[in-house]
């Protein structure tokens, strides 16, 4: 036997209210009050999850097809150039997963008026909440092993926040803004697109200039991928709540019951 | 009055035609020819015929600071419209130290005697740039620092050309780390209209488009973000390039001396520029519409862009970010940092797991004493 193992009825003889306030991460009295009747919250809400695999999968596809467009596949001759289309599939994809992601991002921005408390975690940090740094100091000591059990949090941790405001709520903005540029070029001078985003092509010193800043930025969230999966599946061993399942069904499930 | 005078005395552009033994039948070919090299469509042909034939010549003043040349050269290989001396007679080009006969105090005083008698009425054509370090020392014309000639020369213009990506965007007297300080005519002159003809050189057609269109129309031909002649700068050399079914496809050149080279598949891969570049190659291309560095199989390496010598190798698609101080591009510095990433992801999973797994048997451990 662990010491992990508590007995969930002490839990319960405890008392709630009083828990409450000790509580961490971005959770709610109300999220308390649900934890008393169920072991698990309802944190991501469908459209939160929904645009989570969208996004998921466009960035991956956005990835693949922007490394090609740089360094492109081996010559292919399948066909007379007339009847093959092969790099300018690999570009459509790269363009139409671009729309997909940047309709999904508007979305998540409007669902985190509308939704939940946690869903506003992505685009707002409480950057004067004293608390919260306290928390971040807290989560990182438990990332560099200097402290053996880490808080428990019902939506993201501090540390997944900053990580996630950074490379994907600014990030993704700035692949948006730079990839449109890129775009306004095809779709031509004088367009709707080029007048909105191609004065950005100027700014930056030109049109190859911007192709390489668009690259760093994929790399930026490349980096970001590996962190994000090692940091999910180590936090849904080692953490005190769930982590991939939660993105799945939408709960959080946790591990124990002892509120600190 | 005085002004409109010695306009009159000009002769127009018509009379210059005739009297060097051009039909009426070539002139009015002629016409037709450049409106419909500047897209202007066949009802627009009678208005040019009739601004060449009533229009005094606009007299032009032609300076050249620290430039190569090449844009002049270009410029007097201009087919359509006419070539040569016609083009050469259609401005009234009044000075241009490296054309004209006149040379020395004659030279100096010719271009003196027209920014006097044309004041506000002539056009600055501005070949090179000044470079501004030590005093515009780097470049002396007619005994004095390019600079002081330009600003003296812009002063009364009328609206000022600058040819070439030298006076547009500074090329490779600019080029880091631009000992001279090498300074496009736009952030000298700030006060004129400026219309920039940039490529190294520019494409002779376009050159005398836009002055033929400044002759037509009196006014500068519409400018994009950066001041360019929208209708020569208008789109990429990758939009009208005639490999381009190759570059959908995806068939590229993969090496100067394979097969592909030889099928005029795309140059792409070669570090082609076409797909970065605004100019009119692909469509106007080069000595009569010969050919243009694309189809002779080299790629396009940039010219009209802004800095392009800063922008990396002319043969990489995926150039070098010299902003990093290291001789790597965007793609080798991101695989890198994904690495060192990817590196300390594992080894601190390796070491999650060393820490649990003491953590585990710490814990057995002291259990099991428990129950003991």
């Amino acid at each position: 036997m662990t010491a992990e193992s508590t007995d969930p009825g002490q839990g319960q003889a405890l008392g709630r209210p009083a828990a409450a306030a000790a509580l961490t991460g971005d959770s709610t009295a109300e999220d308390m009050a649900t934890l008393t009747r169920n072991s698990s919250v309802y944190v991501y809400e469908v459209p939160v999850r929904l645009w989570h695999w969208i996004n998921a999968a466009a960035i991956l596809v956005l990835c693949m097809t922007g490394y090609l467009i740089g360094s492109p596949p081996p010559s292919l001759e399948a066909a007379e150039a007339t009847h093959q289309f092969f790099f300018g599939y690999i570009r459509f994809a790269h363009f139409a997963a671009g729309m997909i992601m940047t309709v999904g991002f508007f979305g998540r921005i409007y669902w985190s008026f509308v939704g939940n408390s946690h869903s506003r975690q992505l685009f707002r940090l409480p950057l004067l909440n004293r608390k919260w740094w306290s928390e971040v100091w807290d989560e990182a000591k438990w990332y560099a092993f200097l402290k053996k059990r880490p808080k428990k949090y019902v939506g993201h941790n501090p540390l997944a926040q900053i990580a996630m405001f950074f490379f994907m709520t600014v990030g993704m903005s700035f692949m948006i803004l730079t990839g449109f540029a890129l775009y306004s070029e095809g779709v031509g001078r004088g367009s709707l697109i080029d007048r909105i985003f191609g004065p950005l092509l100027d700014l930056v010193g030109g049109s190859q200039m911007m192709h390489q800043i668009h690259h760093l930025g994929m790399w930026a969230i490349v980096i970001f991928i590996i962190i994000h999966i090692y940091a999910a599946i180590r936090e849904d061993i080692m953490s005190r709540q769930s982590m991939v399942s939660t993105m799945i069904s939408g709960t959080r499930t946790f591990k124990d019951d002892d509120p600190n | 009055m005085a002004e409109e005078m010695d306009l009159a005395q000009i002769e127009t552009f018509y009379d210059v035609m005739r009297s060097q033994g051009i039909t009426r039948r070539s002139f009015m070919k002629y016409c037709a020819l450049t409106a419909s090299a500047l897209g202007l469509g066949p009802a627009l042909v009678p208005k040019i015929a009739h601004a060449m034939e009533t229009k005094p010549r606009t007299p032009v003043i032609w300076v050249h600071g620290l430039e190569c040349t090449c844009c002049s050269e270009s410029f007097i290989r201009s087919a359509h419209p006419l070539a040569k001396d016609v083009v050469l007679s259609m401005i009234s080009l009044d000075y241009d130290d490296t054309l004209m006969a006149a040379a020395g105090h004659a030279a100096e005083a010719a271009m003196m005697d027209t920014i006097e008698r044309y004041k506000g009425n002539y056009i600055l054509a501005v070949e090179g740039n000044p470079p501004l370090n030590e005093d515009g020392m780097f470049c002396i014309s007619g005994g004095k620092p390019f600079v002081e000639k330009l600003k003296m020369a812009a002063k009364d213009a009328k609206a000022v050309i600058s040819w070439g990506a030298c006076a547009s965007y500074g090329c490779v007297q600019a080029a880091k780390p631009n000992p001279t300080q090498a300074t496009p005519v736009h952030k000298v002159i700030t006060d004129k209209p400026i219309i920039k003809v940039p490529g190294c050189p520019p494409i002779a057609e376009v050159m005398t488009g836009v002055i033929t269109y400044m002759l037509t129309f009196d006014r500068l031909p519409e400018l994009d973000r950066q001041g360019r002649p929208a209708m020569f700068y208008g789109q990429r050399i990758h939009d009208k390039c005639y490999r381009r079914p190759h570059f959908d496809a995806g068939q590229f050149v993969e090496k100067w001396d394979d097969d592909n080279a030889r099928k005029g598949y795309c140059l792409y891969k070669m570090g082609c520029k076409g797909p970065t570049t605004y100019n009119a190659c692909s469509t106007i291309r080069w000595n009569e519409g010969l050919s243009f560095p694309i189809q002779s199989g080299h790629g396009c390496i940039g010219c009209s862009e802004d800095g392009f010598w800063d922008h990396g190798t002319f043969y990489d698609r995926v150039t070098d970010l010299t902003q990093f101080g290291v001789e790597r591009n965007a793609d080798q510095i991101g695989m890198a940092a994904a690495g060192v990433v990817g590196g300390a992801v594992a080894v601190h999973a390796a070491v999650s797991a060393l820490k649990s797994a003491q953590h585990k048997a710490q814990k057995s451990s002291t259990s099991q004493n428990e129950e003991a």
